[in-house]
């Protein structure tokens, strides 16, 4: 029983994880209807712009917590305009074009981070400065230490934050009419290139955000980081019905226990086969994914 | 164009596995003048970079040695060719390729990593050029051919190694393994522990296995923790080992943790405190007090301002070992310098390199003690344990 307790606590932080970096995959869906590939990319970038502050800074040897917030606020700035810049330069030329258009434009641009990233950064793993001092908390039988509790409470306000952007403020009303009738909504006066703009933006930064948590749960940070990361992100947005806030963390939770289940067995090795027979399962039986809703598409 | 299309042809032999019984190429440009060129492929870059930078730079200090001493065979100079793998197998392989069949090296020091010595082995032998690994310690490296030699010990002696200490020093009776599937060094370490501390009549739990890459352990850690094992032998590499040192301790695991020699590398720092009540073992001591150990750490850290890991004192040692060849071969041929290394008995920084009807050497290990001191890794020498 202990130890079920503790790997449900190990799931929950793992998924929590793949959680935080769902949210953004699904919010750009939500709008666009484009799934962003690059996104997991984005996450690696943000964990290299934390790292290269916190290097900056020292963090290192003088870990401080007003210090780990000023790098992940900095890191997110980064992305933020890399989110901007992916957008203005890579997906608005082709937005006319075609979905499957697109979709391989983010399959481009996510190779370009990944393998730019490895000539801009080096092939060699780095590890990330511990900004905040480990501790482990003792629950009566279960361990959890205040990274992964960290990160399980950002994900959480991350969720709660995105809701009510979408649902009870202005930009969220707009990125919903986008999202419903992109030429309809400019012809209703809505800055359409300004609203898609935002939302990269703000989906890149909760990227960075995320890759800040994690490096600090887990260190270790190389160019290729975000590449099954963020596909196991993306099988979660999947699971969780893609565009639906609240499924892409359902989502992510849901793979981070299953695979610590898997791993837990004798199967171990198998960890990262679980997330894709479950999209495979997904889009076979329930293609809305759980919370998600069909909606008849127009002809 | 000439040579560009003799080049292409060389590339379809290969391609085609064709057994060459002549080394094509080597034999019409073989020199009696000029630098003797000696090839050495190494992890520069990607998870296993400290291997290769620290293999590599013991090696160059080897040469500037031998060369301001003169040089080999009457005053030839020993150029050192290096080419990064990028801690791939199949970029290994064809590194050693390039370096025997374009540069023409007379032999080759490579690799650290098992699984990348096991892959470009195979090239060496092809090509007849003998081919030197510093570290690799998986039994089968060696097994590869007649040309493939190496200077360090191999794992079923280091798995005897550590299962004594464990069983012995340790007084563990129940212990557990992780592996790392994708290495063949991490495979081998640990079928070499769960027979000889079944042996010392202890109980292996069942290996617990992982991939290189992984950064995720609290899973397999957590079903480790509910078996209550003595100690967790942890037989993958550095990168891995600094993780798994750390989530262990997160999850409120004291037992010693012991690793192989394949813990030697620099990111083992990030495993921090945690790594108070970690063993491991290691080809020599940087605070051995024997002279030729002292001399190496003074010269190493004079040239490249860091002490040498023992990774480092294994690249200078295969690049003195084969200079000693090419001496007593009298020739840069790679038969003649294959039947000089076979012979090979030279005193190294890592001990007497004397090779064995195997290819390999015959040497005792050491046991370290690892600390986290002022940012990095203290390793702390505990005992020795020579080979039967």
């Amino acid at each position: 029983m202990d130890t079920f307790l503790q790997q449900f606590i190990n799931g929950l932080s793992l998924g929590a994880i793949y959680a935080l970096i769902a949210l953004g995959y699904t919010m750009v869906y939500g709008v666009l209807r484009l799934i962003n590939f690059a996104h997991g990319d984005v996450y690696m970038l943000g964990a290299f712009a934390g790292y290269y502050i916190a290097t900056a800074l020292n963090m290192d040897a003088n870990p401080s917590v007003l210090g780990a917030i000023v790098v992940t606020i900095g890191a997110m700035g980064v992305c933020a305009v890399i989110g901007i810049l992916i957008e203005r330069l890579a997906y608005r030329p082709v937005r006319h074009h075609s979905r499957l258009t697109s979709l391989i434009t983010a399959i481009g641009v996510s190779l370009l981070l990944e393998y730019g990233g490895q000539v801009v950064f080096g092939a060699t793993p780095r590890f990330f400065p511990q900004m905040i001092r480990s501790e482990t908390y003792t629950l009566g039988p279960v361990q959890i230490t205040n990274q992964n509790l960290l990160i399980i409470v950002v994900s959480l306000v991350v969720m709660f934050g995105l809701e009510y952007i979408v649902h009870q403020t202005k930009i969220g009303k707009a990125m919903r009419a986008t999202s419903f009738n992109l030429s309809v909504a400019r012809l209703m006066g809505i800055n359409t290139d300004f609203i898609i703009a935002f939302t990269f933006a703000l989906g890149s930064a909760l990227a960075a955000a995320g890759g800040v948590m994690v490096a600090l749960a887990i260190p270790r940070i190389d160019p290729l980081m975000g590449l099954m990361t963020g596909l196991k992100a993306f099988v979660a947005a999947v699971l969780g019905g893609i565009g639906n806030i609240p499924g892409a963390m359902l989502g992510g939770m849901l793979i981070g226990l299953m695979e610590t289940w898997i791993a837990a067995t004798s199967y171990s090795t198998y960890r990262d086969a679980v997330a894709f027979a479950v999209l495979i399962l997904i889009l076979l039986f329930r293609p809305a994914g759980i919370l998600g809703t069909s909606v008849a598409e127009k002809v | 164009m000439n040579r560009y299309r003799a080049l292409m042809l060389a590339a379809a032999l290969v391609s085609a596995g064709t057994a060459c019984e002549r080394r094509p190429g080597a034999g019409a440009t073989e020199t009696t003048t000029g630098d003797i060129l000696v090839g050495m492929y190494g992890s520069l870059t990607g998870d296993g970079a400290s291997f290769g930078q620290s293999s590599v730079e013991g090696a160059q200090l080897a040469v500037e040695e031998i060369n301001n001493a003169g040089g080999l065979l009457g005053g030839r100079k020993i150029r050192l060719l290096v080419e990064d793998d990028q801690s791939k197998p199949d970029e290994a392989s064809n590194a050693v390729t390039k370096l025997i069949t374009q540069d023409k090296v007379v032999a080759v020091l490579g690799e650290v990593a098992s699984r990348r010595s096991l892959a470009a082995g195979p090239v060496c032998q092809k090509y007849q050029t003998p081919m030197i690994s510093p570290a690799s310690t998986n039994e089968r490296v060696t097994q590869i051919g007649d040309y493939i030699f190496r200077v360090c010990f191999i794992d079923p002696f280091q798995g005897e190694v550590l299962a004594k200490f464990a069983y012995n020093d340790l007084k563990a009776r129940k212990v557990a393994v992780l592996k790392d599937i994708q290495q063949d060094y991490s495979v081998g370490l640990t079928e070499a522990i769960q027979k000889h501390f079944t042996a010392l009549g202890g109980q292996v739990l069942d290996p617990v296995s992982y991939s290189s890459g992984d950064a995720d352990f609290k899973a397999i850690l957590t079903q480790v923790r509910a078996e209550k094992p003595d100690a967790i032998f942890a037989t993958g590499y550095y990168p891995e080992a600094a993780i798994i040192v750390r989530q262990a301790r997160e999850l409120g695991m004291k037992m010693p943790i012991l690793g192989g020699d394949g813990w030697v590398g620099d990111a083992l720092k990030n495993g921090r405190e945690a790594l108070a009540n970690c063993f491991i073992s290691n080809h020599y001591s940087g605070d051995n007090p024997d002279p030729v150990v002292q001399n190496f750490v003074k010269t190493y850290n004079a040239k490249f301002k860091r002490e040498p890991d023992s990774i480092a004192a294994l690249g200078y040692d295969s690049a003195k070992v084969l200079a000693a060849a090419i001496t007593s071969a009298g020739s840069t041929e790679g038969p003649q310098i294959r039947d000089a290394l076979s012979k090979a008995d030279v005193p190294g920084v890592t001990g007497r390199l004397k090779m064995n009807a195997k290819r390999d050497v015959d040497k005792p290990a050491v046991i370290q003690e690892l600390t986290f001191s002022n940012g990095d890794v203290k390793y702390n020498y505990k005992t020795t344990i020579n080979p039967n």
